[in-house]
């Protein structure tokens, strides 16, 4: 599949009806979305044939996205029902089999590296402080081979230190830098929305295959 | 959701020690046929906790898979297809996953297992 078919695919799947700002709930926008899975795929074989995990899956659009992709199996996890909902019946929609889990992040106990590749836009932590490290430590133990993930380039060094120091990651590289658009996050912006620069980062973690 | 889903999931309530492999109770199961990919099977087979997939597909009604296995297995198709199917094909859409040690239930509705915990739990 081409990358502007797989965006053209994801841009056409329903978002949410009522985003939920202290859960940090926007959409991963197309763009950002079909990049970060083409690259998995394309550049480092993370996603076809493997079995993916999307956390904080909202209403599914890179979970999906790696099922379009050729993912044998991919597991969307999300705190809130209503997300999942959406999720679910753009998987409908897309005829992709596609599973779901409702937990809390934070507290979820998976078997270690049943889990190929983790594809992630954590919140970033501009409600709740250190949201995306919970994540990306999670993501970092449950992973065998590849954790690709969101976050707001203002954060790089620190990021990069806590993954290769205390996550457990062997790699901590930024593959690219994009813009993201988040609505509404600051209550004292009169704009609608803020861009905000966003580092497409990708992880490889210790004892990966 | 499939088996291997369930196969990965432990019980995660503070304290547990023992949270798998979680129990399942079914109100209703659903099989979706997919294609049989022979590398990926192979490579999960030594990933999977092969005891757990054989009680959760007995659970779901379907007792065709060996209570040991081995990888020399791997090479009859007809072990890889049993594999396959209770694996992926094998669905739980409406029933609960029970904490082996507290006896906890997590509800499962619409395919969608709720491993969210109480205040006092986490
Ligand atoms: C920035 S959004 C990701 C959007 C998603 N990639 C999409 O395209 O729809 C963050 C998501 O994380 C979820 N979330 C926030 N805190 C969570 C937690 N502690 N555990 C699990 N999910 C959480 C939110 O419900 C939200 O769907």
């Amino acid at each position: 599949m081409k990358l502007k078919q797989l965006e053209g695919i994801l841009g056409s799947l329903q978002q949410f009806e009522n985003p939920k700002i202290e859960l940090e709930q926007y959409p991963t926008g197309p763009h950002i979305a079909s990049r970060l899975l083409y690259t998995a795929e394309n550049s480092f074989g993370d996603v076809s044939d493997k079995v993916v995990a999307d956390f904080g899956c909202g209403c599914g659009t890179l979970g999906l996205a790696a099922g379009l992709l050729g993912a044998e199996h991919v597991i969307g996890f999300d705190i809130d029902a209503e997300s999942i909902e959406i999720a679910s019946s753009n998987a409908e929609e897309l005829e992709i089999d596609m599973d779901f889990v409702q937990c809390d992040i934070r507290n979820l106990r998976l078997s270690d590296r049943t889990i190929d590749t983790v594809v992630m836009n954590p919140p970033f932590g501009t409600r709740k402080k250190g949201a995306d490290m919970d994540f990306l430590s999670v993501a970092l133990k449950v992973a065998s081979q590849a954790v690709y993930s969101l976050h707001k380039t203002t954060t790089r060094d620190h990021i990069k230190r806590t993954a290769l120091r205390e996550y457990n990651a062997s790699s901590a590289e930024v593959l690219c830098e994009l813009r993201f658009d988040v609505p509404q996050l600051y209550k004292f912006h009169k704009k609608k929305e803020v861009d905000v620069a966003v580092d497409l980062w990708r992880f490889v973690p210790k004892n990966s295959r | 959701m499939r088996l291997l889903t369930h196969n990965m999931l432990s019980s995660n309530i503070k304290g547990v020690t023992n949270g798998f492999p979680l129990r399942i109770e079914v109100e209703k199961m659903v099989e979706k046929e997919v294609e049989l990919n022979m590398d990926f099977l192979k490579n999960m087979f030594a990933k999977v906790e092969w005891r757990a997939l054989v009680e959760a597909s007995r659970s779901m009604g379907y007792s065709e898979l060996p209570d040991e296995a081995d990888s020399s297995m791997l090479d009859s198709d007809e072990f890889l297809r049993k594999f396959h199917h209770a694996l992926l094909e094998l669905h739980l859409e409406e029933g609960a996953l029970v904490c082996p040690e507290t006896g906890r239930k997590f509800p499962v509705n619409k395919g969608i297992p709720n491993m969210l915990l109480h205040e006092d739990e986490v």
